[in-house]
């Protein structure tokens, strides 16, 4: 899985964007030089020495307007990897706090130089906001219940090592899908990449009319589960929801916990994928988690590091001068 | 005794009444209409030469947000119903009594007595007080009054005054905090949607008790296909109920939302296309009676934040005008009908003697250019925020000038442009 798997235009022209704002707007193959660029980084960071200083001299600033423990992190160490000054701003930490708008917050981190600018935000739409108003790179590290894009390459990336090719491919998607920015751009992603994407929730966390996104909608999870090649398992997303969407824990695991009796519907060797932080005990139990072979739950951490290394590289080329890119 | 020299326009064409639209002159004096048709100046009259143009009733802006004199004169309107959504709220008679006042004499401003107090939903205001403070008819304001004990208890009190109540229609419980309609775009978007039957909902709780009370109640804006037929069918069994709509529904539709553009982000938020199409058809037919600006200038402040975060709300002051011709021109509806629409429909529901030209009746008229083109410019508005949904559109129709009970307004700025 080391060497590119398709000729790719040069230069630019392989990745025409200024940012990564989602998955919507990106073609096949541009979402293949990520993953193709990716490959790099996954075998330099299972070496000690994991340092390349593509990018000394550059400040990242990772602007969280909301909690991330995981997706920062990941973020701060591809950074820190590649040789960039890395700087976490926190919204607790900032003058978000006191009143100051989005805009203005956004623009003090621009006169500042930054050299990409990654935002988490709580509210869908808020990164391409501020992409359009900031002279740098921008990368969505999430917003609201929109998009996540490196999250949908990050697992893109964790099926392609497992299952190397996409067409054919049946994913089920479980969980809060009304909610879920991964669900979306995984959605995208997929899809775009040849895969069947089967999308299972209750009816009051399935989004209306999510078929028109090419997916088949189910609420009966076992039937969601026959034959599938991956089970990609989200958490509920209580922090999200004004009003009670269902019973109980209990009860939610009972129709729609991924159990190993459950997981027996899915296909012979089914891979089992939850991009955290996981529920145990109510969406994915603990023996299914933690099913050597069959879970790829670490491995997917692993490689969101290598995702976000390629994101970052590429989208800086322009300004470090890269022939082709400047 | 007059304080106004009489006026008299001449060689333009008379919208009138009964929806016929023949050329002629108007003479007012003394701030009212005085004759129509085939009338000559009398010595001393301020002569106004309209050859060619349209002479129509000023408009009467049912549901504004704010006094934007500047954005209503341009677009033709002498009368604005204001919302009670004020801060603090029209929800006691001194703030009513000053809201009527505030726009005299060349803008008559007509409050909505907030239903409840502090537009809470749970408290009846001072209705009757503020009835004699000047306030025309009573409002819910943004909201739907979710009790509805309350809501009946509003609507009996309001049938006594004689008062029609002017209500949100969305069920609140479905709405929740959502900002679009439930589909195909708010589910790309990842906004927080609701069902368009949030609207049906609310439209038949208010309509039973309305009948219940007997009261006269008006939806400020009706949107969705369910709504529109709701409305339809009560009217056919004889409720006094009557329904008005902003352009912006049936001008776009939730595909305009794309790309998160926040001068989409309305209440109720934009419809489907389909609902887009059903309310044409009901502006057509007759089940829409009203068509008002919603007028709410709002600034970058508001306006300038994620979709979720921002406000609700459109400048639409100086297209209603056009937006209602390009219906005459496609064909909908008449240019009579136009004006019933935005002029005589919204002074009878209030009560005022105006939006029609006949003699004795207000001299609130508007010389009108139907098919002089401009391009709207959300940079350039006369209102005092530019957060139009129709930024850099090509329109049709322009005021040329206007007359608020017989006297010129804005003429300088007017010859200035």
């Amino acid at each position: 899985m080391t060497s590119p798997t398709f000729q790719y235009p040069a230069g630019s022209a392989a990745f025409p964007h200024r940012g990564l704002v989602g998955i919507a707007g990106l073609a096949p193959h541009e979402i293949m030089f990520l993953l193709d660029e990716a490959e790099q980084w996954v075998q330099l960071n299972r070496h000690a020495q994991k340092h390349r200083n593509l990018l000394a001299g550059l400040t990242i600033i990772n602007a969280f307007f909301e909690n991330s423990t995981r997706t920062l992190l990941s973020f701060e160490i591809a950074g820190k990897r590649l040789g960039a000054d890395v700087v976490n701003m926190h919204a607790a930490q900032s003058s978000v706090k006191k009143g100051e708008t989005l805009i203005d917050t956004a623009m003090t981190l621009n006169a500042m130089h930054a050299d990409a600018i990654v935002i988490r935000h709580g509210s869908s739409g808020a990164v391409r906001l501020i992409a359009g108003k900031v002279d740098c790179p921008v990368l969505n590290a999430g917003d609201g219940q929109h998009e996540h894009p490196t999250q949908a390459l990050l697992d893109a990336l964790t099926i392609r090592h497992a299952k190397r090719a996409f067409n054919g491919l049946t994913v089920t998607i479980c969980g809060d899908i009304l909610h879920s920015r991964v669900a979306r751009s995984n959605i995208l992603c997929l899809t775009s990449l040849g895969a069947d994407v089967r999308v299972c929730a209750p009816p009051a966390l399935m989004p209306e009319a999510i078929e028109a996104m090419n997916v088949t909608p189910f609420h009966d999870f076992d039937a969601a589960l026959a034959g599938a090649d991956v089970v990609m398992m989200l958490r509920l997303q209580l922090e999200r929801m004004q009003g009670q969407f269902i019973p109980s824990p209990r009860e939610y695991r009972h129709l729609y916990g991924l159990t190993l009796d459950r997981l027996e519907r899915a296909a012979p060797d089914a891979l089992v994928m939850h991009p955290g932080p996981m529920n145990r005990g109510v969406e994915i139990d603990s023996n299914v988690a933690d099913l050597v072979g069959r879970s790829l739950i670490t491995r997917q951490v692993e490689m969101g590091v290598a995702i976000r290394m390629a994101c970052l590289d590429v989208l800086t080329r322009k300004a470090r001068g890269l022939e082709g890119w400047a | 005794m007059s304080s106004v020299t009489p006026l008299t326009i001449t060689g333009g064409q008379l919208v009138l009444p009964d929806g016929g639209v023949t050329p002629g002159a108007i003479r007012c004096v003394d701030g009212h209409i005085v004759a129509l048709g085939d009338v000559a100046p009398q010595p001393g009259d301020r002569v106004h030469d309209a050859a060619g143009k349209v002479i129509a009733p000023g408009l009467v802006d049912i549901g504004v947000f704010a006094i934007d004199k500047p954005a209503f004169h341009f677009g033709g309107i002498t009368r604005a119903a204001l919302m009670p959504d004020q801060d603090p709220p029209l929800d006691v008679p001194a703030r009513v009594r000053f809201a009527a006042q505030s726009g005299k004499p060349d803008l008559w401003v007509h409050p909505f007595a907030a239903a409840t107090r502090d537009l809470a939903g749970d408290r009846l205001a001072e209705i009757a007080l503020m009835r004699d403070a000047g306030a025309r008819a009573i409002a819910t304001g943004r909201a739907w009054i979710a009790d509805s004990g309350t809501m009946l208890r509003l609507l009996q009190y309001a049938a006594m005054l004689d008062l029609v109540v002017c209500t949100h229609t969305e069920d609140a419980g479905i709405t929740g905090c959502a900002v679009a309609t439930s589909g195909e775009m708010a589910t790309r978007l990842g906004l927080p949607a609701a069902p368009a039957a949030a609207e049906a909902l609310a439209i038949t709780r208010d309509l039973a008790l309305a009948e219940l009370a007997g009261a006269r109640i008006h939806f400020r804006n009706v949107t969705t296909a369910a709504g529109l037929d709701l409305v339809r069918a009560a009217k056919a069994r004889g409720v006094p109920v009557t329904a008005g709509v902003s352009p912006a529904y049936f001008m776009l539709s939730d595909l305009a939302m794309a790309e998160f553009r926040t001068f989409m982000h309305l209440s109720p938020p934009l419809r489907s296309e389909a609902d887009r199409k059903a309310v044409l058809a009901a502006v057509a037919d007759g089940t829409i009676d009203v068509i008002g600006s919603g007028h709410d200038p709002r600034g970058p402040e508001d306006k300038r934040l994620p979709f979720a975060d921002s406000e609700p709300g459109m400048a639409g002051a100086e297209t209603l005008l056009p937006l209602t011709l390009s219906l005459v021109r496609d064909g909908v509806i008449t240019l009579g009908r136009a004006f019933a629409l935005l002029a005589a429909n919204p002074a009878r529901l209030l009560g005022v003697n105006a939006g029609r030209l006949e003699v004795g009746a207000q001299a609130d008229l508007a010389v009108i250019d139907p098919d002089r083109p401009w391009i709207v410019d959300s940079d350039k508005m006369a209102a005092s925020a530019g957060n139009t949904p129709f930024d850099k559109q090509p329109v049709q129709g322009r005021v040329l000038a206007l007359f608020k009970g017989g006297s010129p307004v804005g003429a300088k700025k007017r010859a200035a442009s």
